[in-house]
This record gives structure tokens, sequence and C-alpha cells, in this order.
């Protein structure tokens, strides 16, 4: 297992900083009635997309196998996808890290002598970091996506997998606007905001030497790139400039054309309750002899990035099956409170829980998966049903494993051991699983109940303590029953 | 095994003449008056209740905390104090989730594991399906809410028969409130672990159901309770929650909160 460093990613950092992230974020209520308002949005939107809760059963169900039959055959899909893609005339990489990654599409575009790039909304490159990477070496580039282009203005990144900005509301979009463009004409209206930030983007994609999108589908049986969006700034990118360089997880592979449709119903309607996206973009090649427009070379990279440590283990490779819809960070509660940016991981909420621990290493993300209340409203609403409360409890279990033991399912596992705990537990489960001893300490309890503390860690920071009864359950059926016996 | 709410496509059996009643560890400490009351309300309907003594804890909460072994150890010690072929009738829905759910993948190696989990029933479950229970409403008019805990609505669909069991009340308004099935942030060793972000939710579940102006509300899991009960108190808010089978079967008798033994409402935290 080639381990993922943590000098490689600036997330790693930022999950450590968890609990930090959240009290600031807690504390910002500008930012809660921000998140809880689209949520509640996002939330009607989904519930109005399907006729009956049969239909959407029938289509989970679907979309679940569909996503499992893929995942059985991964590697051999990925092989057939390569063949298919390079007959096509698209170029494959391979990238096991974000670092490798970066380097592949930086040496793509210095051997263009490009300088400017313009990228679609893709939630790998932001996995890679891959703005900041190309910064670095000179190589402007802009977000096209309105949501994506907002979070670049504020030197943020993406607080949702869907809509990167919903952490802003429109006045301080307008104030963003305001502070960073020339000419800027001040309005809180959300189309005329969105009108300015389109003139300004269009002109640089007619400038742009290179395009970067991610992709949601990739299709192995036919070769084909499947982009879903709703700005038509995706069909732009991947199309005006002569490079267009396409990023995406290993996992995006599908076998068949056929498996597109139900998967992409699902997706849109999961994620803002659309029946189908405004655009849909299916590249299968370069430019053609004779067409009059798309890119001379079409490139792919396929990313790794802790993907191939998840698949290793049968439960832990249902997180590979999921399409990024956002639906489970929707209907969240903790997301909801807490927001985006506070887990400090490029995916946040339940899925982000689950799959930042492969990407970043357990012992950056030991955090995560206790932040949960185990609520399922995730797992009930994922559409390809990835049981993510159960998946949240076995990585509980791995992070408190006895350190090293074998075999290693994942790096960073034992981190979130501590041996008192550990101890505790010990001692809970011998009291728990003998009667005698079960009983004997509800006796000491009970009577030295007066000893019971009146202020408990965290719990009485906003809750009244709670009393032990003076006599259990226990004892007070067995008073019954003697009372019975006599009478 | 995913846990979902597949309860209805369960086969239920015919009113036994006896059944088990599994406590849970916190009514068992804190709230041992509402184990009696289940006790009351079964009795009342002709069922022996057999409460066997050497029962502790599900658990859950080692088994949510990762610390599977320990969770194993006893649950198994839990299943071998139900022999008998009968109901296991569990007054939590939570509780219940694990053991008719999780007790499958923890206890897989043991044959007879599946044969106890098809006998566990949660509490409402149990007056609704099997005993088929019509409460009669003797208690005055009043409106509650319903609270349920998620585990039991998306494990045990304790939302249907709890509602069930109170739209039954001749003389109750049943108040859906704000965010009605959002989580009251309890989650166990969550809300220790997480305690702000536990506090934020319960913050809000507990504003809702202040705005849902109810006299009361009810639920069929003192986790939840004692955590939006201890909100409620600090926050020096009268609302408090009860155990759906204390207040059924005040209901029934025609005693309100106030008048019945036991835990008065501010005690019942
Ligand atoms: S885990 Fe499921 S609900 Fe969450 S983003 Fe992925 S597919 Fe959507």
């Amino acid at each position: 297992m080639k381990h993922v460093h943590e000098e490689e990613s600036k997330y790693a950092a930022s999950a450590k900083d968890f609990r930090k992230n959240v009290t600031r974020d807690l504390a910002n209520e500008e930012l809660r009635a921000n998140f809880r308002g689209a949520m509640d949005y996002l939330m009607d939107k989904r519930k109005s997309a399907f006729s009956s809760a049969d239909e959407l059963e029938v289509l989970r169900e679907q979309c679940k196998l569909i996503k499992q039959r893929c995942l059985a055959k991964l590697p051999h899909l990925l092989e057939q996808l390569e063949d298919k893609l390079e007959h096509n005339g698209i170029k494959v990489h391979w990238a096991e890290t974000v670092t490798e990654a970066n380097e592949i599409i930086a040496q793509l575009i210095a051997e263009k002598k490009a300088k400017t790039v313009v990228k679609g909304k893709s939630m790998v490159s932001e996995e890679t970091a891959l703005n900041d990477y190309l910064e670095a070496r000179d190589v402007e580039c802009l977000e096209s996506d309105m949501g994506e282009y907002i979070v670049q203005l504020a030197k943020q990144h993406p607080s949702h997998i869907i809509m990167p900005a919903i952490h802003q509301n429109k006045q301080q979009v307008a104030q963003l606007f305001a502070d960073n463009i020339d000419g800027f004409e001040y309005s809180t209206d959300v189309d005329t905001l969105i009108q300015q930030g389109r003139t300004i983007l269009r002109d640089k994609f007619c400038q742009a030497d290179v395009g970067i999108s991610g992709v949601n589908f990739a299709v192995a049986e036919t070769g084909t790139l499947c982009l879903v969006e709703n700005e038509g700034n995706g069909r732009m990118c991947t199309t005006i400039p002569d490079l267009h360089i396409a990023i995406t997880g290993i996992e995006k592979v599908v076998e068949h054309l056929a498996d597109v449709p139900p998967l992409l119903s699902l997706l849109t309607r999961s994620a803002t309750g659309q029946a189908i996206s405004t655009y849909f973009n299916m590249i299968s090649s370069p430019r053609k002899q004779g067409e009059k427009d798309g890119p001379k070379e079409v490139h792919l990279v396929l990313l790794d990035n802790g993907r191939s440590q998840a698949f290793a283990d049968e439960e832990l490779r249902q997180t590979l099956q999921c399409i990024r819809c956002g639906a489970c960070m929707n209907h969240c509660p903790v997301y909801t409170r807490i927001g985006g940016h506070a887990y400090g991981t490029v995916y946040p909420g339940p899925i982000g829980k689950i799959i930042s621990p492969h990407m970043l290493g357990l012992d950056a993300t030991t955090n995560l998966p206790t932040a949960s209340t185990l609520c399922g409203a995730c797992g009930e609403v994922c559409p390809v049903k990835i049981p993510i409360p159960k998946i949240l409890l076995r990585l509980r279990e791995e992070s408190v494993k006895p350190n090293r033991e074998q075999p290693q399912v994942m790096q960073g596992q034992g981190a979130g051991r501590s041996a008192v705990e550990a101890i505790i537990w010990k001692i809970w489960a011998q009291v728990h699983k003998s009667p005698t001893l079960y009983a004997l300490s509800m006796w000491c309890l009970t009577r030295c109940r007066f000893l019971m503390p009146k202020k408990l860690a965290g719990w009485t920071s906003v809750r009244t303590a709670p009393k032990l009864a003076a006599t259990t359950l226990h004892q007070q059926i067995k008073a019954k029953q003697a009372k019975q016996g006599r009478g | 095994m995913q846990p979902v709410n597949t309860q209805h496509l369960r086969n239920y059996p015919k009113k036994p003449t006896q059944v088990y009643l599994f406590g849970t560890c916190i009514v068992d400490s804190f709230f041992p008056d509402s184990g009696m009351d289940a006790i009351e309300l079964l009795e009342r309907e002709g069922i022996e209740v057999i409460y066997p003594q050497g029962q502790s804890c599900c658990g859950q909460p080692a088994y949510n905390s990762g610390y599977k072994e320990e969770a194993k150890a006893v649950a198994m010690a839990q299943v071998k104090q139900f022999p008998l072929d009968i109901p296991v009738v569990v007054i939590s829905g939570s509780c219940g989730g694990m053991m008719r759910h999780h007790y499958l993948d923890l206890l897989s190696d043991d044959p007879a594991i599946n044969n106890f989990c098809q006998r566990v029933f949660e509490f409402t479950e149990f007056l609704v399906h099997v005993l088929r229970l019509k409460p009669i409403d003797q208690g005055e008019k009043e409106r509650v809410a319903l609270h349920t805990s998620c585990a039991a609505r998306r494990e045990m669909g304790v939302h249907i028969t709890g509602n069930k069991l109170i739209s039954q009340l001749a003389n109750v308004d049943l108040v859906l409130h704000d965010y009605e099935s959002e989580c009251c942030g309890f989650g166990g060793t969550f809300a220790v672990k997480h305690a702000d972000i536990s506090a934020a939710m319960v913050a809000d579940k507990s504003k809702h159901l202040v705005a849902s102006d109810v006299v009361r509300y009810v639920s069929a899991d003192h986790g939840c309770m004692m955590n939006i009960n201890g909100a409620l108190d600090y926050q020096k808010e009268s609302l408090r929650g009860e155990h759906i089978a204390s207040y059924l079967l005040n209901r029934i008798k025609g005693q309100s909160k106030a008048q019945s033994k036991g835990q008065s409402a501010k005690e019942a935290l």
C-alpha cells in the first residue's frame, strides 16, 4: 500500500483542526442561517423530484446494483476504458497520488507553453489542489462554474460538492464582486449577479489555451466521458481551448452506455431535484477532420489517491459507489449545523467522513467518523444506497483497533485509540456480561447516587444532568414479585 | 446488512400469553417507572411479562464506539437471558434496532441468532402489530408532540406505530413539530465527544418542540428524552417528554402525569 504523504495535502492539516473549525463555524450565525436555508431548499427540491417512494426505491436499488457490478469488475473496466479511449484518440494517464496528477497536468500544459487555463467544476481537481499547484508555476487557472468562481474570488474552497459557494448568501456575493470586479454594478439580485459574472467569464473562455474538466461517468464500453452541468461552462471548457484535460477518480468508470441513464436520472434528481441537468456532455474524441470545433487534443487523468485502499476491503469498497450527488450532506443534521468548511476536507458531510480517511489517512481524520449521531438520514437518501452509518461504525472500529494490528486495512488505523478508553470498555464489558457484577454495580450506583456530579463535561454545558433512580427497574420488579409472592 | 426500515415486511405472530421484557440500561438506572408502566400496560392486556434479572445492556454503547469485541461479549450475554421461544419486547427503538438488526452482524457466528432477532419487537410495534391495541382514552383533552429517535424511525418504523397509537387517543391532538424527523443530537457518546455540535442540535430540537405549543411530547426512547428534557430543564422551559408506555397507561387509566404515580414530570429527565 503506497501511503499518501501528508505534505502532499493541505487538507490533512485542516482536517486535524476539525474541532477548532467546528467551534469557529458554530459561532457564525450568518453561516448557520445560510446553510439551514440552502439545505431546506435542496431537501424540498429532491422530495418533489420523485413521484412515489416506490419509484425512488426501485431506482436506488437499480443504481446500487449498477455501481456494485462496475466496482466488482473495476480493474478490468479500467483497462477496457483505457483501450477504448486511446482508440478514440484520447490519451490516458494514471496518477497514484495527487502530486502525480498535478505533475502530469502541469507537464501537458508546459508542453503547449500554455499560460491560461479555464476550469469546469471538478472536485477531483480540488482534491489535488490543482489551482495552487499551477499558480505556483505561473499558470493562470480560472474557475468557470459560477459557484467555483465565487469561491476562487473569495480565496476559499468549496463548502459543498454540488454548490461550492452555498455558504455565501447573495449579499455576501454582491460585496465580493464589488470588492474584486472593476465596473461591477452593485446589485443583490441573483440573476444580475450571475449575468455580470458570466460576462467576465465569457471573455476568458475565448482566450484560454487549456480547458480542464471533471468527469461524472467514464463509459468503458464506448470510451465516452460524460459530464453533467447546468451552466454551459463545462461545454465551453471542453470545446473552445485546443487542449482539454479531464481528471477524475478511478471509481467513475461504468461498464455500459446503458448504465448511464438511470445513474444520471438519479444523480440530478437527488442533487438538485432536476429531472435532467441543463447540459449533458458526452466526449468521445478530439476534434475530427472536417469538424468545426472541439479541442485538438484530449487527455484523461485517472486518480487513485487512496481509492484502491477502500477498494481492497469489501465493506469499505461501497464508499466508491458514490456518484457525488450531495444528497447526504443536504440531509445531514451535522453538516447543516457546522457547514462544509469545518470538516477541513475536500469532500464534506457524510460522504466526506467516509472517503477522506482513505485520502488523508485515518490519523488526520480521526474526528470525522465519530462526529455523527448515526441518525441514518444520509443512508436513507443516498441514491446508490451506500450504508454510510455502517461504514462510519467500521471506521470507528479501525480507528480504535490496537496499533498496527494485522491485516492493515487502512493508513492511520489505530490512530484514535486511547489506552484509557480501551480499558474502560474492557471493564464495561466485564460488568455488563456478568449478571452478578451488573447487579452489584447497580446496587452501588443507586446507593451512591448523591455522589453523581452535577457537572458532566460537555453534557451540562446546555443540559442539566440526569438523576439516577433510587431503585432500579431490576430492583422494583424484584420487590413487586416478592410482594405478589407474599400476597 | 443495511439498517433500513423493513418492519412492514415482517410476519407478526398471534397475540402471545407470555413475553420477555428488555428494559434497557438507561431505563434500569434512570427511568425505572417507564419500565414498570410498560409492564402494567402489557399485563392489563392479559400478557404475562417475564423480566430476566440477568439482563443489562444491549451492547450498543461499545458497538457504536468501535469496540466490537466488547459489544459482542455483552450482546451474547443478553441473548442467553432470553431462551424461550416468545417475543422479546424492547422499550427503546434504538436498543430494539440494535438487537433486531445489528446482532445479526455482530453475532453472525451463532446459528441461533436469527431466531433471537426474529423475536425482537420494539414496544410500540408490538402494541400495534401483535397486540393490535386499541387504547380507550380516558384522559383530558390535550395537545402533544411525538419525537421519534432516529434508529427507532429508520430501523424500527416507530414513527408509524407511535403515531398510530397516539392518533387513536380520542382526546389527544397530535401536533407535528417543525423538523420533526430531524435528529435531536444525542447519539450516545457523540453528545460528549462532540458536545458543541450536539448542543446546537438539541437547541434546535427543543426550540421546535416548544414552538409547537404542546403540553408534553412523547417518545419511545429515553436516550433522546434524557437529551431533550435535560436541555429544556436547563433552559427553564416547563415542557417535558414522557415515555410512550407511561403516556398510554395514564391515558387509559384517565390519569394525567401530575396525578400519576412515580416520577413527576420535572423528575423525569
Ligand atoms: S454518498 Fe450517496 S448521497 Fe452522498 S454524495 Fe455520494 S451518492 Fe450522493
